[in-house]
């Protein structure tokens, strides 16, 4: 029996002796077969790589005035390695969010224990001291600081000057957003989208020693950011401001051009949207809710909205006719209303008819019946002609949203697209900018300021230029021609009868065309009608007639017409520059003064 | 009685002593490397506290060794009854830590009863097994099984400390393989662990808690969660294998001072060990560990009777028990099983209770000559 148990003894030492050879087998796998690549991982263990946001470049506007700001914002988050102690619905309820969103962040697979999940951005302070009051019950929350953009004018010139977003699904795969952190705000709309790249800076690199919990222990390597690049933009502000405010509620656009640039000075699309809002975030509601929203505050009406033009139209009708010889200053045509065509009556706005008039009169007291001729005589090609002379019909290739087109249809356009020959009766239409013409306030702002600058057609900029830009192409058209449409843009709003007296100023001699552009066929007092049947106002002008440093087009969707609900706001925004730059011109005699008193 | 006897200075075991005080020191040294501060305002005190527990470890193991181990003998059933009621005190009253109860206070002292059992549970089955002769059929062992293992099984798996409880089974069947099995019975336990596994499986399966499973699920596939469960063995297989041939050096390591390594001066101790050891320190531990258990089953074969036979085969089964498991589950090749290295894991009841245990294994050595007298 001794035997026995001495032989079990025996076999166990012999046992034992294997499982060490099995241990130190393993060993040798894991130290020398495996043991660089584990190496590396324990040392990548332990380095953690924070991305430092950049401080964005701000935007100004043309006077050098901020428009956006960086402003310091709080925000909470949790270190998933200390969830299981953390009370979730307490801190939704002290945080004053959803248990559920949360639990939807910490829900995720893989979720790496050191790394913080964000939880609510834009803390307030009351919410802080709340947290801070019960800090022990909530380990592992994190209250830090960020930066966010701040849109100082709200929702003023929003369509133009943009907003932040996170990165896209689409964004996050290309290559261009590589050096971008998942949560960092990227340019997503406007000038903040088309010039994000150098708006946007480099991105600093900390990197740090950190363990297991989290806790930094010693840095490393410190990469500081690179601010981005100011952004001058060609707006005026003040400008901007004031035109915005006359739309009040209604929807519309306006874009002002300086007529020897192409800058625009001004870029309306209304409504529009609170940037701010973007600022940290929009949650997925919000979205869906202003993507919805029927008065469709999205919609950049400027570019991406095409109406027809109505009597601003009669601008083109007017150079076609004159500069092909068709009509000259003396052409007389008598209106008495309205013109029979076949079985169909063209109607003049007015019934009584504007008796027999010259084509400075035509323009001033804007006679249907005199461009109905004038068309007539031109023909609908070359009328289409000239007006994609002047930018109609085509993009104006401002770089901020996909554009519209517009229509300038001709007899080939029908031809092809309708399969039908072009009617008289058409032309009578297209003269007087309604039918199948179709165009956006910013191809009219080109247009009038071509007409303003002696027929040059600049490609459109939202940045201020250092230098004069050269023009893309002239518009071929005599001078003489230009300065007589020039004269009777200037008679509608200075003289008697002038159908755009309510946008004559006391500061600035302007000259402009309104249009009143049908909804539906039938011709009543717009205000008996619903407001979505309503026609369109227009005014598209420039100042001062002498030498334009301004021109533009006022828009109002369904506000009726363009003498009474376009004009007083292109009154007021040109007025508002002028202003303006007056201000500036003391500003800087003063300084000069200053100077030299300085120096003296 | 307490007279020293020259004879027992003489024989006295000084490899056993030698090679455990070794494993002490290597032990709080890693100790302090795995706690050691990375910020100034940290003030580790594990490898302090280690040190006074070793200092009553060493004179647990010198009053053991004055005594003849045949004491023991005597006072094996009414130590062991006591060992029981102290079980059931740390269940119904005992501290709650890592979701299981096994820590009873006493004063400002806190401690493992458990860790002082598993020695009360090998001197009253070798005191047990010392009276029979012959090898033991079906019957003798289930009736032994019932009256010295089943209850105290039962107490620790409510606890639950799954580690003791699985050692405590592994001790019962290779004590009872030692004092010898009948062949059949040998054979039937052979059939029935087998056709029992998948059963026992489900039971064991539905009876564990969560996180006993959740060891389970990331032992057999550690990668396909490696921020939860399976953290752990990751972290320690990176701690390991980041070792490499010679290591990072002492004091250089980091999977532990850096907290990857979860329960780093406990459970994972060898890892931080090897991190810094590199294969050739951590083949040297693992020699100094065969050495100690080769030399305690020696002692076991060496001894003069049959209670220090059994005594010093069961103490050196328990070291070695522990031993795998620990190490096996640094290694990833053994389910995490919470239980600590023998003589380096943090822990004063640990150490403690293996001091005692050496002392006995020194004890059985030391008085291999005399008669009984």
């Amino acid at each position: 029996m001794i035997n026995n148990n001495r032989d079990s003894i025996r076999i166990a030492s012999l046992v034992i002796i294997g499982l060490f050879i099995l241990f130190a087998v393993r060993l040798w796998q894991l130290q020398v077969l495996q043991g660089k690549e584990y190496r590396k991982i324990s040392t990548e263990n332990m380095l953690r790589i924070i991305k430092i946001p950049a401080p964005r470049g701000i935007i100004y506007d043309r006077n050098g005035i901020p428009l956006v700001k960086n402003s310091p914002y709080f925000y909470a988050s949790l270190m998933p390695e200390h969830l299981e102690n953390v009370d979730i619905q307490s801190l939704a309820e002290i945080l004053g969010i959803n248990s559920n969103d949360i639990n939807a962040k910490i829900n995720k697979k893989r979720l790496n224990p050191f790394e913080p999940i964000k939880l609510k951005e834009g803390l307030t302070f009351t919410e802080i001291a709340a947290v801070e009051a019960r800090r022990s019950d909530f380990p592992g929350l994190i209250i830090d600081i960020d930066m966010s953009r701040e849109y100082l004018y709200g929702a003023v010139g929003a369509h133009l000057i943009g907003y932040l977003g996170k990165l896209n699904p689409s964004q996050s795969k290309d290559p261009e957003f590589r050096d971008v952190p998942p949560d960092a705000f990227i340019g997503q709309w406007g000038a903040e989208l088309f010039f994000d790249r150098s708006l946007r800076g480099t991105f600093g690199e900390r990197i740090i020693e950190v363990d297991a919990l989290g806790r930094e222990i010693r840095p490393l390597q410190d990469k500081p950011p690179v601010k981005g690049d100011d952004l001058k933009l060609s707006i005026d502000i003040n400008l901007q401001k004031a035109a915005e405010e006359l739309y009040a509620g209604r929807a519309g656009a306006l874009v002002a051009l300086k007529p020897d640039t192409g800058e625009v000075l001004g870029f309306i699309s209304k409504p529009s949207f609170d940037p701010n809002k973007f600022a940290r975030g929009i949650s997925y509601d919000q979205w869906i809710e202003l993507n919805q929203d029927k008065k469709l505050p999205m919609l950049n009406r400027a570019l991406q909205s095409q109406y027809p033009p109505g009597s601003t139209f009669k601008i083109v009708t007017a150079i076609a006719a004159l500069n092909e010889g068709v009509i000259t200053p003396e052409t007389k045509v008598t209106c008495s209303g309205g013109i029979n065509y076949g079985s169909w009556r063209f109607g003049c706005w007015k019934k009584n008819g504007h008796g027999t008039i010259t084509l400075h009169r035509a323009i001033v007291e804007s006679c249907d019946v005199y461009f109905y001729e004038a068309g007539k005589r031109v023909g609908i090609d070359k009328l289409a002609e000239y007006a994609r002379k002047l930018g109609l019909g085509s993009e104006t290739g401002l770089p901020l949203v996909k554009e519209r087109a517009g229509l300038i249809p001709d007899t080939k356009w029908k031809l092809e697209k309708r399969n039908q020959q072009w009617y008289l009766g058409e032309t009578f239409n297209a003269a007087i900018g309604q039918g199948y013409v179709a165009v956006t306030p910013m191809q009219m702002a080109q247009l009038m300021s071509a007409v303003a600058n002696g027929g040059f057609i600049y490609t459109p900029t939202i940045i201020k230029l250092e230098t004069l830009p050269a023009a893309i192409r002239k518009a071929d058209i005599k001078q003489e021609t230009l300065e007589l449409v020039k004269k009777g843009l200037y008679g509608v709003v200075n003289e008697a009868g002038g159908t755009g007296g309510a946008s004559r100023s006391k500061i600035v001699i302007v000259g402009g065309k309104t249009g009143t552009a049908q909804v539906v066929g039938i011709r009543k007092s717009s205000n008996l009608l619903p407001e979505r049947f309503r026609d369109h106002a227009w005014f598209v002008a420039f100042a001062p007639v002498e030498k334009a440093e301004i021109a533009l087009c006022a828009f109002v969707e369904h506000g009726g017409h363009g003498g009474a609900a376009a004009a007083p706001i292109a009154k007021l925004a040109i007025e508002g520059y002028f202003k303006n730059k007056e201000a500036e011109r003391i500003q800087e005699s003063k300084e000069q003064k200053r100077d030299k008193n300085a120096e003296n | 009685m307490l007279k020293i006897d020259r004879r027992l200075i003489r024989n006295f075991d000084w490899a056993t002593f030698s090679l455990v005080i070794l494993l002490s020191i290597i032990g709080i040294m890693t100790i302090y490397s795995a706690t050691r501060p990375l910020l100034p305002n940290e003030q580790p005190t594990f490898h302090i506290k280690q040190i006074y527990w070793l200092l009553i470890g060493m004179s647990a193991l010198f009053l053991i060794v004055s005594f003849d181990y045949i004491w023991l003998s005597r006072f094996a059933y009414p130590v062991y009854a006591i060992g029981i009621v102290l079980l059931l005190i740390v269940l119904f009253a005992g501290k709650t830590g890592m979701g299981a109860q096994r820590w009873l206070s006493i004063g400002p002292l806190s401690f493992q009863p458990s860790e002082i059992f598993r020695l009360m549970f090998i001197i009253v089955i070798a005191r047990h097994f010392m009276e029979l002769s012959g090898t033991m059929g079906l019957t003798s062992i289930i009736k032994i099984f019932l009256a010295f293992t089943f209850i105290p099984l039962i107490i620790l798996l409510k606890q639950p400390d799954l580690g003791t409880a699985v050692i405590l089974l592994i001790m019962f069947l290779s004590l009872s393989i030692v004092k010898g099995l009948q062949k059949k019975v040998v054979v039937l336990l052979i059939v029935l662990g087998v056709i029992s596994i998948p059963f026992i499986g489900n039971i064991m399966w539905e009876g564990l808690k969560d996180y006993q499973k959740n060891r389970i699920v990331a032992f057999m596939e550690p990668e396909a969660d490696p921020a939860g469960i399976g953290y752990h063995i990751n972290q320690s297989k990176v701690a390991i294998g980041a070792g490499g041939f010679l290591g990072k050096g002492y004091l250089h390591g980091t999977q532990g001072p850096f907290r990857f390594l979860p329960e780093k001066q406990t459970d994972f101790i060898f890892a931080v060990f090897a991190e810094e050891w590199g294969l050739v320190g951590s083949v040297f531990l693992l020699l100094v560990y065969l050495a100690l258990i080769l030399r305690g089953l020696d002692t076991a074969l060496k001894a003069k009777d049959e209670f220090g036979k059994l005594l010093a085969a069961g103490i050196t089964f328990m070291f070695s028990t522990y031993f795998f498991i620990n190490v096996g589950m640094t290694l990833g090749i053994m389910p995490v099983v919470g239980i600590p290295l023998p003589f380096m894991s943090y822990g004063g009841t640990a150490l403690l209770s293996n001091f005692i245990a050496a002392g006995i294994l020194i004890n059985i050595r030391t008085r291999r000559y005399e008669l009984f007298y």
